[in-house]
Formats: structure tokens, sequence, C-alpha cells
């Protein structure tokens, strides 16, 4: 059985019709010793059949480790969200409930290669002279 | 979430990570996730709640000055 209802299927298939360039979703797994591990990848092959512009990739982050380094992966279930560049766009866990939107912000953001961001932001972001890590805590309601 | 995803599409020095706190339970506890959404600065500061793209922003920003020394 599917994670996503039909309903599901359809509202996600509204909200990345107008995609307008591919997304490829790298994601990281390993099975063993993990609760939401299986889960979070039969999720994204659901979402990746939706729309022809996405792509998933499965790595394992065990054996794939020169990949989880390049990715700067260090802990699983983990998504990567890129295009032909990784714009450093990462989900770590199981993208379920108010995440999953999350996850779908990310794919839209990264489908139309631009932050969508208002010009004062894009200013002081260009400005920035030191890297920036932010790593945002939440839960799926 | 989204507006830290559209940071890093934004900058090359940005990079931005979801993290379901509730499946990485030490790592919430090493910065002190009691309530979400809490965004964690360079594994430092952090900054609390869900803001508005200008206030987020400047949060963060105001963060990093001291370190910059600007």
């Amino acid at each position: 059985m599917g994670l996503l209802r039909d309903s599901d299927v359809e509202e996600i298939r509204e909200r990345l019709a107008g995609i307008p360039n591919p997304v490829k979703l790298v994601h990281f797994t390993q099975e063993l010793n993990l609760e939401y591990g299986r889960e979070t990848r039969q999720l994204l092959e659901e979402l990746t059949q939706i729309s022809d512009k996405l792509s998933l990739e499965t790595c394992n982050f065990q054996t794939d480790k020169d990949k989880a380094a390049e990715y700067a992966v260090d802990k699983v279930p983990a998504t990567v969200i890129r295009n032909g560049k990784d714009y450093g766009i990462r989900f770590f866990g199981l993208p379920a409930g108010y995440e999953f939107g999350s996850l779908l912000d990310g794919i839209i953001t990264v489908s139309k290669g631009d932050s969508g961001l208002n010009p004062h932001s894009r200013e002081k972001l260009a400005q920035l002279d030191q890297p920036l890590h932010l790593q945002v805590f939440t839960t799926p309601t | 979430m989204r507006l830290a995803y559209q940071f890093a599409m934004e900058s090359d020095k940005v990079r931005a990570d979801g993290i379901e706190a509730t499946e990485f339970p030490e790592l919430a506890e090493r910065y002190n996730v009691f309530a979400v959404p809490r965004t964690i600065i360079n594994g430092e500061a952090f900054v609390e709640g869900a803001l508005p793209e200008d206030f987020f922003l400047d949060a963060i920003l105001q963060k990093l000055r001291p370190r910059t020394g600007n």
C-alpha cells in the first residue's frame, strides 16, 4: 500500500504542475537499525513518480561514503534537493505531515532556479562574508 | 524551513538543513530544541519560531555580526 493517498497525489500533482526544470533528489539511506529509513525511501519513490521532472537517486550511507562526504551527509535518512547544481539544501528524517510541504517548497524553489526572495534579502545575502550553516529543527505536526 | 532553503538557493555561502527533531533526539538535545521551528546558526546561536522573511534574515545576520567584527 502506498504512503500517499490518491487525494495527496492529486494535490501534489497540482503543486508540481508548473515546475520548469528537472530536480533530482539524492537520498541516503541505511536500512538496518533505522526506523524511518524504509518509509522515507518509499515516500520519495512515490513522490518522484508523480512528476516526470523529478528523479531519485538512492545511495547507501554505509557503502557510498565518498558521496556522503561530498554532500556533507553525516546522518540518515537524508535527502538532497538539487538540479544541475547542489545548493546545499537538505532534509534529514522522514518528511511527513507539515514537513512534506517544506520538501515540496524546496523542490519548487530548486526547479525554478530562483530563490524568490525580496530584493532586500538578496542584497543582504550577497554581502555575506562567511559560510552560514542553518539547521532548522521541525516536527511533522 | 522554506526561507532557509530560499537563502541557500540565493547564496553559495549558505547551507540549509531541515531536520526532523524527533528522529534525531541527540542532536535536538544538543541544541536544546524544546519548541519548533528552532534554527541553529553555524552550530552556535539560534533563532526561535517562524518569522517573516526580513525579520528572520535580520535575526540570523545579527547573530553572525560579532564573529565577523562588523
